[in-house]
């Protein structure tokens, strides 16, 4: 395999046998993803009736179909900035290796296990209105009267930042270790301060990182389907494009609209993407492990 | 100078309060659903009015959870072992080969990652549902690849090209045959990389609830589905008896998740520096 690396390489003219091994993995991606993904575009343009467009159509003058773009960015955007906001300055501080780091980041990424149930369970219990957190602040006289944190909007933000919150933090930490430390040790003896070896050496090197941290994370937020239903009002606030989606295909069996739905969600998810990772395009692109091997 | 050392340690302080709020009301959130699982009675007092263990017997039988995990642990043995099949040797060829239309199929290989699940895994529900390999294991396995096979190829090539390419280099000049090079160099050293994502693809799939959702029947259920259609299909439960499977699962997950930490050091999962010394 590396012997024949320089034809490879230099002449392009002879096949290289190595290309082969990326078949497999490419066949399954054509005929599981991308396939039945035009499959599903072509089937929105065939709706049950009407002319081509018009499950695009009813999706946009139907109100409790177009909103759901709304309400779904109102979860996924505010869950997405706290997620990454607050992982930053905490990854930042665990990002020198010690035992504490080790227990610090199994501990914060725990809540990955809990799963939706778990999480919307607890949540009814805990933060419901005779949970623990509710007793205690009545027993303090904090606060009077039930605590309204569950079955609406805030419940699902809260269930999203639980679980989102650990999966921002593995990764922005390992963006952040991943930078050499070398260089703001460089800059602390040249006599920067801890927050000017931040603002000029980190952070630069890790927009790329937390663009890409930013993305996935949104991914997961914006898809947010079962716990809108368990903790939220899934006809009213909580109302998420998933739930439109599921509601198309399977509780009307129209998969025609439900595919529509579908593509409009990705398109959205997308857009947002291309957005975040485009604006990282102004800011430094390079390596940031120093020097390899 | 002083006033930027106070600044520091009340930022500290500010960092440390933020982490213990949310562990401590986490911590409290599990402790809440763990007491309810062996609740006998709980009304909204600080506890219960006494302790059972019958829940986790309701639950097992009422959710046919030996069932259930069954098949959990047959979908998630055959994602992982199917994508190290398929992804390991695609990321060998991305991180040593450069190829027309490689950025390309870097792309196709990011795609799935970057919409989420029920955006594809609609139609390919409807496309399942028409080649009747929907409600099928098989069908569920297909599914929940889509996602594993791209996070493996993408985990596994920086892996690779830290790999020194002189090393397979010497085995050629020594005369090893494609075959040996691959089982003798190769493997042992890509053994702890594959290891540490075929955990990771492990715990994500044991909570992957869409791709299942969309594509299981009643006997190719996961237990994350079992655990949603527990909570939210017709029919009166005791919610104790779903608590107890929640905490079923998660001590599920939790096991895994900690055998993988031992083998993947979470702040290497996307980038990789050489290890300096320590400096406090």
């Amino acid at each position: 395999m590396i012997a024949d690396r320089g034809a490879s390489v230099g002449l392009g003219s002879s096949f290289d046998r190595s290309l082969l091994l990326l078949v497999p993995a490419t066949l399954f991606m054509v005929v599981l993803f991308v396939y039945p993904f035009i499959y599903g575009l072509q089937l929105s343009f065939r709706p049950m009736e009407g002319n081509w467009l018009a499950n695009y159509t009813k999706f946009f003058t139907t109100d409790n179909l177009w909103s759901t773009i709304g309400t779904t960015l109102k979860l996924a955007v505010p869950a997405t900035v706290i997620n990454i906001g607050v992982a930053l300055p905490i990854a930042y501080q665990m990002r020198l290796k010690s035992r504490y780091q080790k227990w610090v980041t199994t501990l914060l990424v725990i809540p990955l296990t809990l799963g939706t149930v778990l999480i919307a369970q607890g949540m009814l219990g805990y933060f419901g209105p005779r949970g623990w957190l509710s007793q205690t602040l009545q027993f303090l006289h904090l606060y009077e009267g039930p605590i309204r944190l569950t079955h609406n909007y805030w419940g699902v933000l809260i269930s999203l930042v639980i679980s989102g919150f650990p999966f921002a933090f593995l990764l922005t930490l390992s963006y952040i270790t991943g930078i050499d430390p070398t260089l703001p040790r460089a800059a602390a003896t040249l006599g920067a301060s801890p927050w000017n070896q931040f603002r000029y050496i980190y952070l630069p090197l890790l927009v790329p990182g937390l663009a890409m941290a930013f993305a996935l994370s949104f991914v997961q937020a914006f898809s947010v389907f079962p716990s809108a239903v368990l903790l939220g009002s899934p006809a009213g606030a909580t109302r998420v494009i998933s739930i439109a989606a599921y509601e198309a295909a399977f509780e009307q069996y129209d998969y025609s609209m439900a595919s529509a739905v579908a593509m409009i969600m990705g398109f959205v998810q997308l857009l947002v993407v291309a957005a975040i990772l485009g604006a990282r395009g102004m800011f430094y692109r390079g390596p940031v492990t120093g020097g390899k091997g | 100078m002083d006033s930027h050392r106070l600044v520091a340690k009340l930022w500290k302080s500010l960092i440390a309060l933020v982490m213990a709020f949310f562990l401590i009301n986490v911590g409290l959130m599990i402790a809440a659903v763990a007491t309810s699982s062996v609740a006998q009675r709980w009304l909204g007092t600080w506890l219960p009015a006494g302790y059972t263990f019958n829940w986790y017997l309701a639950a097992w039988k009422e959710f046919q959870l030996g069932g259930v995990l069954l098949v959990t642990v047959q979908v998630v043995a055959a994602v992982v072992f199917l994508s190290i099949l398929i992804g390991v040797p695609a990321a060998y060829a991305l991180a040593r080969r450069d190829f027309p239309g490689k950025r390309l199929l870097m792309g196709l290989f990011l795609l799935p990652l970057m919409v989420p699940p029920i955006t594809y895994g609609i139609p390919l529900a409807t496309v399942m549902y028409q080649a009747h390999i929907a409600g099928t294991i098989f069908g569920v396995i297909l599914s929940n690849m889509i996602p594993a096979v791209p996070f493996m190829i993408l985990v596994m090539t920086p892996f690779i090209e830290q790999i020194d390419v002189n090393l397979e280099s010497a085995a050629r000049v020594f005369g090893a045959s494609t075959f040996k090079l691959f089982w003798h160099v190769l493997l042992p050293l890509l053994a702890p990389g594959i290891l540490a994502a075929s955990l990771l693809v492990l715990v994500r799939t044991i909570g992957m609830f869409e791709l299942t959702f969309l594509t299981a029947g009643p006997d190719s259920q996961t237990l994350v589905v079992a655990l949603y259609y527990a909570v939210f299909a017709a029919g009166v439960r005791a919610p104790q008896s779903v608590d107890a499977m929640a905490i079923i699962y998660m001590t599920i997950t939790l096991v895994w998740l900690l055998i993988a930490l031992q083998f993947v050091n979470p702040t290497q999962l996307v980038s990789r520096v050489k290890e300096h010394p320590q400096t406090a």
